[in-house]
């Protein structure tokens, strides 16, 4: 009985309740644009939705895990720098810059021994994505600029700088996008391409797990991840306990942008038609981060899964074409799912009033 | 005698926690009536009842033998019932007529006609010897004033039943004694007040019958002129409590912490907020600087522990200078900060006990290996300042700090200072807001310290304490000391005088 009660007081429950319902509220409201647009199909749709990757077997299922690997990172990337109390909306930027240094070493850099090549096409992402994520972060610490506000316009230089390089370095006129990429600088399959049946599978989606794991280590087991959170929760205490923030929040961003760049690279280098477009639009993987952050709690488990059924659904939405629904659908429904999130706190006291009434009705009854 | 205040059996829970449990409390017509209670007893939720800030989930209130429903602070007020609050509601940047009769402005044809309340104030004013200018800003005027600009906005509303929350606290000796003189006139006129205090000294001079409440329930009504103070306190605490420290002579040693010629300037005005300051803090000499309220004594501190640049000076810690040295630096080197705003600097709310517990010490290898965190070691040291210090919490030392009362709070901030076997402990209002068995217990705790040969630097607004703890004090008034005193050689009225300015006896120039 004690138990059950705490199982249920438990902050990871009442998170996870909170964000299951954020969820299915997400979800009625886009069986109600479905019922709008063609009442006649509006629940088949729906169940499509919701059975997402598992329509199509192992096919579907390697769809969801490749799709949800970058916005994993992104997740991440948005999570990390929350816990120190920073808004990281730059993550696109910071993807989008990772990316083309990836697709760059990819393509350039032939002379580098095969085996290594794509690990340094991924470090060069990561070291871009931490360049971009550092330009806000020196200029919060040192000078009290809005992270927010640098990192926003840290994207768009990011985007019209990418463009132009592309342009002058790796561009393939007649498709407007880049060359391919090296054979050696393609992440490995590992045999995951043909055991799901999708053609750009690799071991992206493991990198990104063992990086989950780095990342929830950090915050929860070190010294670094306990000031680091100190600084989020409370930069006057921190300042008192004699924590250097500003040093702290530079690393944060740094870290954050680097995951981002993570996730530019590991997308990017999945050969077999995956190209960077030169198009002057951000990365949606970089907002998909937010999303993914705020459903996941910024928690790094919780982003692991809340990136998993971001894609799942997303797959959803693709299938439910067949429907004759356009799969903006899915969009609308994560962007409820996100807003309902936000009020993830209000979710979550009141659980914990209705697990508290319980309680206190039967100990009246007693 | 008619009652013009009846609460009866009050219960009022928030969620689990029972703040008031059945309470009982009768005010009569005509008499000042303590309230009297620890932090955390229910004083202020009774007042809120009746003013019509929370609502009781059982009993009843009575006002002149009716029942009645409060709902709101309109509510009160329509049933002439006003209450001057601990922080003063007033618009700082509206004149002291505009205050009191916001709200209530009086009208014609929607342009504002204030000469009809300018009259009633100032009539009002002279009757009960409130002396106040209406036409000085709030902004301007003292805090003493500002007090007493809430009183007449509690008459000017033609109240009669009046609620006074710690009004004392923020005031001098002087402005104290002048509020008990304006408290006897109102209810020689007829009003009634509840005045909510843990100061059993002013209880004592100025309240007809005390109420006492004990953890949410109500102890009993006495009448204060045939009780003692200490069976009052007992009422209060549940226990004996020792009013006089026990404290050994000790001749004091070494400067540990010196000070020299401490100038800072605040961050808005350019004023130089702490001008010119030195002074010495030597080994087991327990040094206070008192002072009225925002004289300079935060910044001081703010300086001295790093957490605010200075302009000017040099801060020397056992004959290292560390006026430049970091925050970090400065408490490795021995300074011990027991900071004035609690939630602000001195926890991490979201934290744990065990979290908050090592805030200025995680980094040390006994509670780190190459940076990871040693959990165990970081569980056994909360656990064993929890012992040490009797810090009580529901979850012990997983509990959220967020979650603990004040008292407790404290106790996590000073055990962490002082077990780390500080050079110097510097401590801002230790006290404030603690009751009396918490306060009691930090006091032991500082002499303790001081007793072991270490310096402490007390920094405190209450009279009470400075004069019990300190072996000297010094005094500041605008940023400067303006005296070095023997606490056995001053009354509480001569230091009341230092602390508001009408005195000095050190010049600047020379060295406190």
């Amino acid at each position: 009985m004690k138990k059950k009660h705490n199982l249920l007081h438990s902050e990871g429950t009442s998170s996870f309740f909170s964000a299951i319902m954020a969820i299915a509220v997400g979800l009625l409201f886009g069986l109600v644009i479905l019922l709008i647009s063609n009442y006649k199909y509006a629940f088949p749709a729906l169940i499509t939705i919701i059975k997402g990757g598992f329509t199509d077997g192992t096919t579907g299922m390697g769809q969801v895990l490749y799709m949800a690997t970058p916005m994993i990172l992104t997740g991440l990337s948005v999570g990390f720098a929350f816990k120190t109390g920073l808004f990281n909306i730059g993550a696109s930027g910071q993807f989008t810059s990772g990316a083309f240094v990836a697709v760059y070493i990819g393509i350039k850099w032939t002379f580098l021994p095969p085996s290594i090549h794509w690990i340094v096409a991924l470090l060069g992402a990561i070291l871009a994505g931490a360049l971009w994520g550092m330009v806000p972060g020196i200029l919060k610490a040192l000078a009290n600029v809005n992270e927010v506000i640098a990192s926003i316009m840290m994207n768009y230089i990011g985007i019209y700088l990418v463009n132009m390089l592309i342009v002058k370095t790796i561009y393939d006129p007649l498709k407007n996008q880049t060359l391919p990429i090296a054979k050696s600088a393609v992440i490995p399959r590992g045999g995951l391409d043909k055991m799901f049946g999708v053609n750009n599978m690799n071991i992206g989606i493991f990198i990104a797990i063992v990086v989950v794991v780095i990342i929830y280590i950090i915050l929860n087991k070190t010294t670094f991840g306990y000031e680091l959170k100190a600084c989020g929760l409370s930069p006057d205490a921190s300042k008192y306990a004699g924590i250097n923030d500003k040093r702290n929040i530079i690393l944060s961003m740094v870290i954050a942008g680097a995951l981002a760049g993570l996730g530019g690279g590991l997308l990017y280098l999945s050969g077999s038609g995956k190209y960077m477009q030169v198009l002057d639009i951000l990365a949606p993987e970089g907002f998909n981060g937010i999303s993914v952050a705020l459903l996941g709690m910024s928690n790094p488990i919780g982003i692991l899964f809340a990136g998993l059924f971001i894609a799942h659904i997303k797959v959803g939405g693709y299938n439910i074409q067949l429907f004759n629904y356009s799969t903006e659908i899915i969009d609308i429904i994560i962007a409820v799912i996100i807003y309902c999130g936000a009020f993830a706190l209000m979710f979550k006291n009141l659980i914990y009033k209705l697990t508290r009434r319980n309680k206190m009705e039967k100990e009246e009854e007693r | 005698m008619e009652n013009v205040i009846e609460m009866n059996h009050i219960t009022k829970e928030f969620g689990d926690f029972k703040a008031l449990d059945d309470v009982t409390f009768k005010v009569r017509k005509g008499e000042v009536h303590a309230l009297l209670g620890e932090n955390g007893a229910g004083k202020s939720t009774l007042m809120s009842v009746l003013f019509g800030l929370y609502q009781a989930e059982k009993g009843e209130i009575k006002i002149n033998g009716n029942v009645v429903k409060i709902n709101n602070p309109n509510d009160a007020n329509a049933l002439n019932i006003g209450m001057v609050h601990q922080h003063f509601k007033l618009v700082h940047n509206f004149t002291v007529l505009e205050s009191i009769v916001l709200g209530r402005e009086t009208t014609k044809n929607g342009f504002l006609k204030m000469d009809g309340a300018r009259k009633k104030i100032m009539d009002l004013s002279n009757r009960y010897n409130l002396k106040i200018d209406p036409d000085a800003y709030i902004a301007d005027i003292t805090v003493g004033m500002q007090q007493r600009v809430e009183i007449l906005k509690m008459l000017y509303s033609d109240n009669n039943m009046l609620i006074f929350d710690e009004p004392t606290a923020v005031l001098t000796p002087q402005e104290i004694e002048e509020l008990m003189k304006i408290m006897k006139h109102l209810v020689s006129e007829g009003k009634s007040i509840i005045f909510i205090s843990h100061k059993l000294n002013e209880i004592k001079e100025v309240a007809d019958r005390c109420s006492v409440l004990r953890k949410g329930k109500y102890i009993g009504t006495v009448d204060v002129a045939t009780t003692t103070k200490e069976e009052m306190s007992e009422m209060m605490v549940g226990r004996k409590v020792n009013f006089h420290l026990e404290k050994k002579e000790i001749e004091p040693g070494d400067t540990v912490l010196e000070v020299k010629n401490l100038t800072m300037k605040s961050k808005l005005s350019k004023k130089d907020v702490v001008n010119n300051v030195s002074f010495k803090a030597r080994k087991g000499e327990i040094l206070c600087v008192a002072g009225i309220d925002g004289n300079g004594q935060s910044e001081l501190v703010y300086g001295i522990t790093g957490l605010m640049p200075i302009h000017s000076g040099q801060i020397i810690l056992n004959g290292e200078d560390i006026t430049k040295k970091s925050i970090r630096k400065r408490s490795i080197a021995g300074m011990s900060h027991v900071p004035e705003d609690r939630h602000k600097h001195g926890l991490i709310l979201d934290y744990n006990l065990q979290q908050n517990a090592v805030l200025q010490t995680y980094f040390e290898p006994r509670f780190q290996n190459h940076g990871f965190i040693k959990f165990g070691a970081v569980r056994k040291y909360a656990q064993k300042l929890i012992g040490q210090y009797d810090i009580r919490s529901g979850h012990g030392e997983d509990s959220i700090v967020r979650d603990m009362s004040g008292g407790n709070q404290q106790k996590v901030i000073v055990a962490r200072e002082l077990d780390r076997n500080p050079e110097i402990v510097v401590a801002v209002q230790p006290t404030r807001g603690l009751d009396v068995g918490a306060t009691e217990y930090i006091h032991k705790q500082l002499i303790a310290q001081r007793d072991a040969g270490k310096a402490v630097l007390l920094v405190s607004l209450e009279l009470d304490e400075v004069m019990d703890v300190s072996d000297r004090i010094v005094v500041m008034y605008e940023g400067e000391i303006v005296a070095d005193l023997n606490p056995n050689e001053i009354t509480v009225q001569e230091l009341g005088l230092y602390m508001a300015g009408s005195k000095r006896s050190v010049n600047n120039e020379k060295e406190a």
